[in-house]
């Protein structure tokens, strides 16, 4: 390593914020960070514009974490900013990795979004039903705001990211494997995962046995929690289908894996994987008895498959958004 | 214009339905070309991944065949199989796109003619829905 410092930047798209608080998590070692990096864009934290980060030269900063999904004209030209100024792209946390959360309004289109949001809110107020426009004349001229697309994007579908780092938000553990690679110049292949390879049932730390149950139970159906596998208590839980390397922090505190760890690797599918295990195991009792109208009332359990399934992921799903009508 | 030829991908089990298939040849039984079949071991071997695969990469239907209940040569892939589809069915409504693309039927391997029958008519129905909104979708 060079006595130089490292060149680092941050930058979120769609996103809550909580990966910002994440970087911080990693608590005092943020002073080793600081002691062998310089921020130089980090839009939470540092005062950074965008024409400074356009006057940088290309690859100038060595790497740069980019967290949230990209779902309006403005991300998408952040993205390929950073793309050409950074080194190494990180994408960061499950919004930037697989969609997120913000991934979801792929159920709907600009206009149900903008509806809902400006519109139908019962306590919003705009009885002129005004919504954002991209441009809007003014006395003084033309005032603009960056176009919200339809679909929800993941990083990597926009630019090329030579790493994943996963988790809403992403683990510390991860990060600071992560951070330690960077700085040790110990990083993996590109276009690798920086996280373990085995799924969250892994790191549970419930007992696991033969897997059946006759129904789904929500959590708040649940009085009393048994000391085993959520699954095997009926609770629908993706641990099975999700990637590792959270140390199953949400089974920790008693509740289900809902995925952010996005799918296990070599799987092309989470929510398919998700329900290939559950169709597997919910019914078996006497399933060959289950007339098709049982089976159906069994599944009714599952409220709202695409937001069960593809909590995290709908955007980097095989099917990855709801077909327009 | 010429007529929509739908392309239908059948997930067949190796004992029952690959067999009815097969029968269905050699009793000379007339069914439409349109569709591809692929034989597994087990209905059960289906995975959900497999269907959505098969309707992003631009099949317009999806015929899942497996023995009849309690003729599983695994004993109970069928009915795994099953409930898979029926998840996999309410998933694709809620995006939109019609569950009846993608059908579960038990074809045992005496039934050649059942096979034709299901095939017959499961194409026609897709001629009716017309192309998959998929293929406009995944481009």
């Amino acid at each position: 390593m060079t006595d130089e410092k490292l060149k680092f930047g941050f930058y979120w798209a769609a996103s809550c914020g909580g990966c910002e608080i994440a970087v911080l998590d990693i608590d005092e070692k943020i002073l080793d960070v600081a002691a062998k990096a310089d921020i130089l864009f980090w839009p939470v934290a540092v005062d950074t514009k965008y024409k400074d980060v356009e006057a940088m030269p290309d690859g100038h900063m060595d790497v740069c974490f980019f967290n949230g999904a990209v779902r309006t004209s403005e991300q998408e030209e952040m993205a390929h900013l950073l793309r050409r100024k950074s080194k190494v792209l990180v994408s960061f946390g499950s919004c930037a990795v697989t969609g997120g959360i913000p991934g979801l309004a792929n159920v709907a289109d600009r206009d149900e979004v903008f509806h809902t949001a400006y519109i139908e809110n019962p306590s919003t107020e705009n009885p002129e039903g005004v919504v954002p426009l991209t441009e809007f004349e003014v006395e003084e001229g033309k005032l603009e705001l960056p176009e919200f697309y339809d679909t929800v994007k993941a990083l990597h579908q926009v630019v090329d990211v030579d790493y994943y780092l996963p988790g809403c938000p992403p683990p510390t553990e991860l990060i600071v494997q992560a951070v330690t690679a960077i700085f040790e110049g110990t990083l993996p292949e590109k276009g690798s995962v920086i996280a373990p390879s085995k799924s969250v049932c892994d790191e549970c730390k419930f007992e696991r046995s033969e897997k059946k149950i006759t129904r789904i139970r929500r959590i708040y159906e649940v009085d009393e929690l048994e000391d085993k596998c959520l699954l095997e208590q009926g609770i629908l839980c993706m641990g099975p289908a999700t990637r590792g390397g959270c140390g199953a922090r949400c089974l920790n505190a008693n509740m289900p894996c809902t995925g952010c760890g996005g799918p296990t690797p070599g799987s092309l599918d989470q929510g398919g994987k998700m329900i290939s295990a559950l169709a597997s195991i919910l019914g078996l009792e006497g399933e060959e008895a289950l007339s098709d109208e049982e089976v159906e009332r069994l599944l009714d359990d599952v409220v709202d498959p695409v937001g069960t399934f593809y909590k995290y992921g709908l955007p980097t799903a095989l099917i990855r958004r709801r077909v327009k009508k | 214009m010429e007529e929509f030829e739908p392309s239908v991908i059948a997930f067949l089990c190796n004992w029952c339905s690959y067999a009815g298939a097969d029968l269905a040849g050699t009793s000379r039984l007339k069914y439409p070309p349109n569709v591809r079949d692929i034989r597994l071991m087990c209905s059960g071997r289906v995975d959900p991944v497999f269907i959505l695969d098969a309707l992003k990469e631009g099949a317009d239907g999806v015929l899942v065949a497996g023995c009849h209940p309690g003729d599983c040569h695994y004993q109970s892939g069928n009915y795994k199989t099953n409930r898979k589809v029926r998840l996999i069915r309410r998933l694709l409504s809620d995006l939109n796109i019609e569950p009846d693309r993608v059908r579960f039927e038990y074809i045992s391997a005496s039934e050649g003619q059942k096979f034709a029958d299901v095939v017959t008519d499961f194409v026609g129905q897709l001629k009716e829905m017309g192309p998959s909104p998929l293929k406009e979708e995944c481009k």
